[in-house]
């Protein structure tokens, strides 16, 4: 409505072009119409003469302005949005200590790390022997998912299991479906591993999903071997 | 443009007479009793303050070596020590400070509470377990905790004064008076003034008897980088800790402010030459 | 003067929508064609801004409660937990702190405003009493909040301002002791402050939004205080007042900046950095510095529910004032009397804060209770007698005529007006 009435009411300049004209209205801050540019009567032909100079010079005060304050509604949000992330205080609580010495063989112990579960299983021969003798062509996840090795590790029980002489049979995996969250329960299932009862996958002795929706092995967190009989996660 | 210039004068000459009012009215009102502790300079002072690194080490020093034996901080963790804005160790030096200290964890699977060195993650060790603990330590006295304290004291500064620190940014009464009293101790207290048992008289505390004891005597802290090691230079640097422990973020803030102002000039510009623009045709 | 939308959406699908609900046109009626008087000075930003700071102090909040923990053990620690590890949580809880201030800053402004050009009076009289509700809803949102860290001045502030209400008879006790939920200020008080302080904010915006809606029907009083006659004293409010207000926002943003900034705990008081110690009652306590002019009258008072009555008395008597004022003149500009009387309260509110501040002994008693009668004199005898005794000056025409009467060249007036709005 306003457009129109400013074309009503503008009069013709000398060179029959005026600033403001249906193709190329005026426009604010925020893609508002302009003001009327060529206000009084008595002034209507200075304003013309100066046309070109003045029209420029306008849009680009406006489209500054603009510009300047997208700018700065954009930087005001970025507290907002960076405050979510973990504070300093949770980045700091990322490792926890486990003393191995008290696991018995075939006892799998549960230890939290960043308020999640992480399984610490003292292996059997019978079932380092098992994990081993499964093919990788069988498995449903064919990497090893171990944050300690390179991300295209194949899921041996080598990859899953812990590095070093006489420690193959400590298996750490963070203890949660990768399906949908839930925490598997132990010695369970046909793989004699992992059962997660919220919807049925399988993970066998070393941690690798086997059979159930689940996509992807129990992940293996960052951890070392403090001393022999001690393990430090994350 | 007339009228905003009438109503402007018409607008300063009562607050003039208010200022006038109220300036003579305070000094007859007022009545103090402790002396106004001197204003310091302060390296963290003024819209372009920072925390001088060394100064806030030795001040580390000194409250690790002599304040910490009394005074908890159990806001402050170990990996504030390497974060950037305070101190500034290195992530190996704080770890260091940490394992020095042994730190309470548990319960273990026994069900029972025991000890380890401590971690970056973990709080500074309180020297007490709890006030109770600390009052009959300290004769009946709670050794105020040190993670706030700094911006927890200040003094009164009076009419006009403190209309001219808003625009001289003057934020340092807490140092200022905990530098005081640091130096505030006198042997003998004025004529006619008793200070109880177990108290000292300290000018600037408030009520004058302090039962802490003068905390720091020359050459008790002894420093590697040849920083004169005597009373003033020990509650200097160990004010300084204090107030970036209060304040961790005090140097982002600043820094972050002078941004921010520039923005809003230069955009506050534009929009009164745009506002210009746009009301050109229109008197009002 | 109506404001009525002459929308009329030309893209099909926006047409669509509009027919079913015509949301695209109330905004543009209400904040792009809504006619604004020419003549408004900076002094009529001061609604723009508030409605900003609104938005600024329930966005900082919603993100402070993400991080805030409302229990007596741990508040105080939560608090400095986001001055410490939260990212940029320094900078979102002196936001919002200072906002507070700044918030009263701007409406204690637009009241003053309000009182000079005689905003309150026939037909605003509505708008008027919806601004003081919003002002008292404020009071109580601020109060609360500053509760929420637990420092000692939150503790005793609480402890003190719950008990204003053991004043009144028979009831008084009770009252206060359903407000504490318990026999003293604890964590039941906390929690149900938290939820309060969450609350009022959105109430707030609900009578914002009556206050802007009365605002619309009614039309904008302006430095003349007389209303506008035809479409030459108007503007459209889009870009014209848009861009005043947006200038006059920034304006205020820097001001607010170098407090948030450079300033932060000028404001408030050190005691707050040491957490509420029920046993221990700091030295000097005071409020927060927008409620001192309420405090010195509570003071100024030898009786308690005198003093009790008095100070809310004092919020009280602004809900009158349209009926209090009887002149037949709004604007102070053409009362020369009432326009000195006004400076006057002003240095009187001025004073009483200052008093507020002071210990409640000796001289400051005696200057609180001149000035706590003086602040009601002006508004129950100076206000209806001045309408009766004064000679007011020669009130313009209309705004256009007083427009071109103080500029410099005593341009015609058909030649000065833009007429920058048409009807279509």
């Amino acid at each position: 409505m306003q457009l129109e009435a400013l074309e009503g009411r503008v009069d013709r300049g000398p060179r029959g072009r005026t600033p403001v004209s249906r193709e190329r209205p005026s426009v604010g801050p925020g893609g508002r119409v302009g003001p009327p540019v060529t206000g009084m009567r008595g002034k209507e032909t200075i304003v013309a003469a100066t046309e070109t100079a003045g029209t420029t010079r306008r849009d680009f005060l406006y489209i500054a302005t603009g510009a300047m304050g997208a700018v700065g509604a954009a930087a005001a949000v970025w507290p907002f949005v960076s405050q979510l992330q973990p504070d300093a205080s949770v980045l700091a609580l990322s490792s926890t200590e486990v003393d191995l010495g008290q696991i018995q063989e075939g006892q799998i112990v549960t230890v939290k790390w960043r308020g999640k579960p992480v399984f610490v299983w003292n292996r059997t021969a019978a079932d380092i022997e098992k994990a081993k003798a499964t093919e990788i062509s069988a498995l449903i996840d064919p990497v090893a998912r171990n944050a300690n090795l390179p991300a295209d590790a194949p899921a041996t029980d080598q990859n899953r299991a812990a590095e070093g002489e006489g420690r193959e049979k400590w298996l750490v995996v963070i203890g949660i479906c990768t399906h949908l969250g839930c925490v598997p329960i132990g010695h369970m299932g046909e793989f004699d591993g992992w059962f997660c009862p919220c919807h049925g996958s399988e993970y066998d002795s070393a941690g690798r999903v086997r059979r159930g929706p689940a996509p992807e092995n129990l992940a293996v967190p960052p951890y070392k071997f403090v001393s022999d009989t001690k393990i430090s996660i994350g | 443009m007339k009228t905003t210039m009438t109503f402007r004068s018409t607008l300063l000459r009562p607050l003039v007479a208010a200022a006038l009012i109220l300036g003579l009215a305070a000094p007859a009102l007022a009545a103090e009793g402790a002396p106004k502790p001197h204003r310091e300079d302060w390296s963290f002072a003024g819209p372009f303050g920072h925390f001088d690194r060394a100064q806030v080490q030795r001040g580390f020093q000194v409250f690790k070596e002599v304040c910490a034996s009394c005074h908890s901080a159990h806001l402050f963790a170990f990996r504030n020590l390497a974060q950037p804005g305070g101190p500034q160790f290195s992530e190996a030096q704080a770890k260091a400070v940490a394992e020095s200290y042994q730190i309470q964890d548990g319960p273990n699977d026994a069900g029972d509470m025991f000890e380890r060195p401590g971690r970056l993650s973990d709080r500074w060790p309180s020297p007490f377990p709890n006030e109770q603990a600390a009052r009959a330590s300290n004769g009946g006295a709670f050794p105020p905790d040190f993670s706030t304290l700094a911006k927890a004291r200040t003094y009164e500064v009076g009419f006009p004064g403190f209309l001219i620190d808003i625009f001289t940014q003057y934020q340092e009464q807490g140092p200022d008076y905990i530098h005081a009293l640091l130096n505030g101790y006198k042997e003998t207290p004025p004529e006619g003034v008793t200070v109880p048992e177990g108290a000292h008289y300290n000018e600037y505390f408030p009520g004058h008897a302090i039962k802490m004891p003068p905390p720091l005597s020359a050459d008790q802290v002894t420093y590697t980088d040849g920083t004169p090691q005597t009373v003033d230079q020990y509650s200097r640097d160990v004010t300084a800790f204090m107030m970036w422990l209060a304040e961790p973020h005090l140097e982002a803030r600043k820094r972050l402010g002078f941004q921010v102002m520039i923005f809003l000039i230069v955009f506050a510009g534009l929009l009164y030459f745009t506002k210009k623009k746009v009301w050109k045709s229109v008197e009002h | 003067m109506s404001g009525h939308s002459t929308f009329e959406p030309k893209h099909p699908a926006l047409k669509w929508f509009e027919s079913r609900l015509p949301l695209v046109g109330l905004i543009h009626s209400s904040f792009v064609a809504y006619p604004t008087p020419r003549n408004l000075n900076y002094w009529w930003t001061f609604g723009g801004i508030l409605s900003l700071m609104l938005v600024v102090q329930i966005l900082s909040g919603v993100v402070l409660v993400m991080h805030y923990t409302p229990h007596a053990s741990m508040a105080f620690d939560s608090v400095e937990h986001i001055m410490r590890d939260v990212s940029y949580g320094w900078l979102l809880r002196y936001m919002h702190a200072n906002g507070a201030s700044m918030f009263f800053i701007a409406v204690y402004i637009h009241m003053f405003r309000g009182l000079y050009y005689g905003s309150y009076k026939a037909p605003r009289e509505v708008l008027w009493i919806l601004g003081c509700i919003i002002y008292l809803l404020m009071m109580a949102t601020g109060f609360m909040g500053y509760v929420l860290p637990w420092g000692q001045m939150s503790f005793w502030g609480a402890t003190v301002i719950t008990n204003l209400f053991s004043a009144f008879p028979v009831v008084g006790p009770t009252i206060v002791e359903w407000l504490w939920g318990g026999f003293s200020v604890d964590n039941a008080t906390l929690n149900r402050f938290f939820s309060l302080h969450y609350l009022l904010p959105f109430m707030i915006a609900g009578v914002v939004v009556l206050h802007v809606w009365a605002l619309h029907v009614v039309g904008q009083n302006n430095p003349t205080g007389v209303e506008p006659k035809s479409e030459k004293d108007t503007v459209p409010f889009t870009p014209y007042a848009t861009i005043k207000d947006g200038f006059g926002m920034v304006c205020f943003l820097i001001f607010f900046a170098w407090f948030l900034f450079y300033i932060p705990n000028y404001l408030g008081h050190a005691d707050n950095y040491i957490p509420a110690n029920p046993l221990v009652t700091p030295a000097h306590i005071v409020p927060e510095w927008y409620y001192l002019p309420f405090y010195a009258m509570l003071r100024s008072v030898p009786d308690k529910l005198g003093g009790v009555l008095t100070m809310f008395g004092a919020i009280i008597v602004l809900f009158f004032v349209p009926w209090l004022d009887t002149s037949k003149v709004r604007s102070a500009r053409y009362r020369p009397l009432f326009k000195q009387f006004f400076w006057i309260w002003v240095v009187v509110c001025i004073g009483l804060g200052w008093l507020g501040s002071k210990p409640a002994e000796g001289g400051y008693v005696i200057a609180g209770r001149i000035l706590t009668i003086w602040y009601f004199a002006h508004f129950l005898i100076i206000l209806p007698l001045l309408g009766l005794f004064e000679k007011p000056k020669a009130v313009p025409a209309s705004i256009t005529e007083a427009v071109l009467g103080k500029s410099k060249g005593g341009a015609p007036a058909s030649a000065g007006v833009a007429a920058p709005q048409t009807k279509g």
